[in-house]
């Protein structure tokens, strides 16, 4: 049985990865973009939300996902060693008009059985959270809330699934559904057809596009609604210990400020409604950081001066209509699936989802589900430099020299790091870009951005991979134009020899 | 574990002369650098302007770079490539840990003293709080110029520069001199940030614009830079609603300013102030961490590479004192400080017992001034100020004895009239 898996975000690739858990499955899974995890699923909040702000009257099946997701998270991170945190979340309020909107999600925890949600007050608030604002006057607290690095999960569940046998297709985008008597045959792609029997669409953002390459679903649209977030450096000081959260209104979604697993603090989204047509925006705007500056000082003692800011960036959420996500499988055409409109908590939900889609496909077009033996349920993470003691630092160093050789000053990334990165990506059929490499290393994340570096880790790159250094790509656009000599002056062959 | 007298961390100018001036007065001392060479920044600028005053001579960065490593391999010095440190330790007074991360391993260093001299990092469009897209094609200067002149990469064709300061304008004549096209100089300030001669030779030499009052408020391009939006500022520097509007280009350098590398020196304690971005010092270019120097950009963002040198060598014979009176023997420490249109004033403290030099900035230019310490009776006149051009103040150890019994010293800048 062939099943084609359109798109690797974080729904995508944790249905690869159960799937990957069952004998008689060929599994292959399609990407536009030359990496995993590109979509939303990298530019997120980054929370395990425990599941006490879904109201089960009007989102049954996210609500139970939700709360079943972060339990799965919790094996999940054990298993494919990834970096995550559970440090409760704080609902902020300042007022009692606030207090009774916050009061409100610990009844909706009751009915989602989201167990430790309760409220504090003054003493308690503040030893929870020493860099609460002074203002606050109470907190819902959600104990079982966390936070992960939601770019190394994909990339973790992704590793695994290939190690267990799925195959992964980059810079793959499915154009069509292509069904032949209704029933699907499989996947026109920019390089090919590719044969499926069960198509599952988790195309984030697009999904509704691809929805109705298949014929189904023509009302359904999915509106980009745009998030845009603060990063601050490691080094400033105010690094709030749990999640905060200022009380969402009926206006503003309420704005998080949270040290992420790798100790910067982060502010954000914003919610902005854009265009249809604005898929790939993800700009960020004055408007929107400044809103968030004035929310994080709500909920924060104080905020690490602009200068401390490192990075500023948004996502986009795939907003369904009526905010209903849309999980089905259809006897019509007879093999597709949609897992569309996967907005927030999509992240948290996510294994949740995967085992809920494997089990509708499994009834849906009655296939006995048997577990492979062999299926192998770890993933180790890369070796790193920083963050282990000097001891350790030279015994790794002595089995390898490469260890030795500092490329990234701001985090302390070597050179081995980086070509064990680019032999992980070869693994898993990515190809090596300096963004790839970032987000698995951590180089260029730091205060300079990458301007110390960026060439560096081009020129490992290109010699790693045979490709001149200014091709080396940075996402989808190579580093720079050639040689400079010859360039702007007309010879082109000659442009090649760099 | 290995002994030393002094390491000097990094190989650019300062930690070169350091490292040079601290051999010859006798001291065990170790030059480290992460890179593979000597040289640091300089080696990529194939520009000239270097060592007028420290050499005698107008060289290119190059070459600049290339005579210090002479300098720095005739002193017998020491020195470890390739040589990332990890950390600093300070166990006591006269005696710190560096460790060093180096292909052979792990490397301590048991030292009295440090010369930090790691010179500066550039700021990012994220630091100067540009809104917009991150598409390929944004590039420090500092990144688009050692790709061109260390690698033979041409970084961008249409280019928009951010910032007019002595980096942006090199680079945006080294751009127009490859046939790219340099679209436009855009600077925040009313004022250039460069050298005069620069303005002129990098920029009107070129038909290059120069956009003053103006800023980058965003960055377009899905994939690779398509264009950036401009808008004129106000008084107090902020964009003007109504006034914006774009220059296609496929490439922005950012060349807003340095700041000084401090990373390491914070993590220990040392005392960092606010104006130079820099550590507080004293007149040997002492931190508040007794035996660890600062020199170069890492103290204070210098304009003149020589002036760095010549920090690298005072904080040598500040290490040579240290190491030799089991520490710096000097009591009265006399603040120096800010006048009228004075931005920043380095070092700090000051003594009676010595020479020394003060490297002062202005706030804002002014024509026909006195550069003034009203304590010690100094006035120098100087024709125009620019917060560009460093102030370089010598102070004979006579002059400074009239600070005796002061509570400070004051550095100011006052009207001819
Ligand atoms: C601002 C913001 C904040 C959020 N915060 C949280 C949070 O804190 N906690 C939480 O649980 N959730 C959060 N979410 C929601 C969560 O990020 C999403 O629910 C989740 O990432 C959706 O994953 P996905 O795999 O469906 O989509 P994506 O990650 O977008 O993946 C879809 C993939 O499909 C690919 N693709 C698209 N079209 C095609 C095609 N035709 N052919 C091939 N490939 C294609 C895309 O390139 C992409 O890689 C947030 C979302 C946003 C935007």
């Amino acid at each position: 049985m062939k099943i084609v898996v359109i798109g690797a975000g974080i729904v995508g690739v944790s249905i690869a990865r159960v799937l990957s858990m069952y004998d008689g499955l060929d599994v292959t899974v399609i990407e536009k973009q030359a990496d995993v995890g590109w979509g939303a699923s990298k530019a997120n909040t980054s929370i395990i939300h425990p599941g006490h702000e879904e109201n089960p009257r009007e989102h049954p099946l996210r609500s139970k996902l939700c709360v079943e997701g972060n339990r799965m998270w919790r094996t999940w991170v054990k298993e494919l060693d990834i970096p995550a945190r559970w440090p409760g979340e704080l609902m902020v309020f300042t007022s009692s008009e606030e207090e009774r909107e916050a009061r409100r999600y610990v009844e909706l925890a009751k009915l989602n059985g989201v167990t430790g949600v309760r409220v504090v007050y003054d003493r308690e608030l503040r030893n929870l959270e020493p860099w609460v604002n002074p203002a606050a006057t109470g907190a819902v607290y959600a104990p079982t809330a966390g936070t992960i690095s939601p770019f190394e999960a994909v990339i973790a569940i992704a590793e695994n699934a290939v190690e267990n046998g799925v195959k992964l297709l980059t810079e793959t985008e499915a154009r069509r559904i292509i069904v032949k008597g209704g029933v699907v045959e499989g996947v026109e792609t920019n390089r090919g057809f590719v044969e499926a029997d069960v198509v599952v669409n988790a195309a984030g953002i697009h999904a509704d596009e691809v929805s109705h390459s298949a014929g189904v679903e023509e009302e359904f649209r999915i509106r980009p609604r745009k998030g845009e977030y603060l990063i601050y450096d490691e080094d400033a000081s105010v690094k709030p210990a749990r999640i905060l959260h200022t009380v969402p209104t009926p206006l503003t979604k309420g704005v998080y400020a949270l040290t992420t697993v790798h100790g910067n603090l982060l502010v954000g989204p914003t919610a902005e409604d854009l265009p249809y047509e604005a898929k790939e925006d993800v700009s960020t705007t004055d408007k929107g950081l400044k809103l968030l500056s004035r929310e994080a000082s709500k909920l924060l003692k104080e905020l690490p001066p602009k200068s401390k800011v490192v990075r500023t960036f948004a996502g986009l959420r795939p907003e369904p209509p009526k905010g209903q996500w849309l999980i089905r499988a259809y006897t019509d055409p007879w093999g597709f699936l949609n897992v569309a409109g996967i907005r927030s908590p999509g992240f948290t939900a996510a294994p949740a989802i995967a085992s809920y889609v494997v089990q509708l496909i499994a009834e849906t077009y009655d296939i006995q589900l048997r577990r492979r033996e062999k299926w192998n349920p770890y993933r180790v993470g890369p070796t790193r430099v920083n963050g282990v003691g000097l001891d350790a630092v030279d015994s790794i160093i002595r089995k390898n020299p490469d260890y030795g050789e500092i490329l990234c000053y701001c985090r302390m990334v070597s050179k081995a790091e980086v070509l064990e990165a680019v032999e992980r990506m070869k693994t898993i059929g990515v190809k090596p870009t300096l963004d790839g490499v970032k987000f698995r290393v951590y180089a260029g994340l730091g205060k300079c951005q990458g301007s110390f570096c960026r060439w560096r880790v081009a020129a490992v790159l290109s010699q790693a991979t045979g490709v001149p250094l200014y091709k080396v790509a940075v996402g989808a656009e190579p580093y720079a134009f050639g040689d400079v000599k010859v360039l702007l002056k007309g010879d082109p062959s000659a442009s090649e020899g760099v | 574990m290995k002994e030393c007298e002094v390491v000097v961390l990094g190989g650019g100018p300062a930690g070169m002369a350091a490292a040079a001036r601290a051999a010859g007065l006798g001291l065990n001392a170790l030059l480290l650098d992460n890179r593979e060479t000597l040289g640091g920044i300089p080696l990529q600028c194939v520009h000239p302007g270097f060592g007028v005053h420290y050499f005698g001579e107008d060289l290119t960065g190059t070459l600049f770079a290339y005579r210090l490593m002479e300098k720095v391999e005739k002193s017998g010095v020491e020195t470890l490539l390739k040589a990332h440190v990890h950390s600093i330790e300070v166990e006591a007074y006269d005696e710190k840990l560096v460790n060093v991360i180096t292909r052979e391993g792990v490397l301590r260093l048991r030292t009295k003293a440090i010369i930090y001299a790691t010179g500066a990092r550039e700021r990012t469009l994220f630091e100067l709080g540009v809104p917009g897209g991150r598409p390929a094609g944004v590039f420090t200067a500092g990144e688009a110029q050692l790709l061109m002149d260390l690698y033979g990469v041409l970084p961008g064709k249409e280019i928009v520069i951010v910032g007019s300061g002595d980096v942006g304008l090199i680079m945006a004549r080294r751009f127009a001199l490859e046939n790219a096209k340099v679209k436009a100089v855009v600077e925040i300030m009313p004022w250039p940030g460069g050298l005069m001669r620069n303005v002129v030779q990098c920029l009107m030499d070129f038909n290059i614009p120069l956009l003053l009052n103006h800023a980058v408020v965003g960055v377009v391009g899905r994939r690779r830079v398509e264009k950036v939006v401009v808008a004129k500022v106000d008084e107090e520097l902020k964009p003007i609603e109504g006034t914006e509007f774009e220059i296609p280009c496929d490439t922005v350098v950012v060349a807003a300013g340095l700041r000084p590398n401090v990373d390491l020196l914070e993590k220990i304690g040392c005392s960092i102030d606010q104006a130079t971005g820099g550590p507080i010092v004293n007149d040997l270019l002492e931190t508040t961490i007794p035996g660890v120097f600062a020199a170069g950009n890492a103290l204070v963002i210098n304009d003149l590479v020589d002036y760095a040198a010549e920090q690298g060598e005072r904080a040598a014979e500040g290490a040579k004192l240290f190491v030799e009176n089991g520490g710096l023997q000097t009591t009265d420490w006399i603040p120096v400080s800010r006048g009228r249109n004075v931005r920043l004033a380095v070092p700090h403290y000051m003594c009676t017992e010595r020479d020394a030099t003060i490297y002062a900035r202005v706030l804002r230019p002014e024509k026909n001034v006195f550069v003034e310490i009203p304590e010690l009776q100094v006035r120098k006149y100087v024709a125009a100020v620019r917060p560009a051009e460093m102030l370089r103040l010598k102070l004979t150890r006579e002059q400074l004895k009239q600070a005796d019994g002061c509570d400070k010293i004051t550095l100011t800048v006052v009207p001819r009239e």
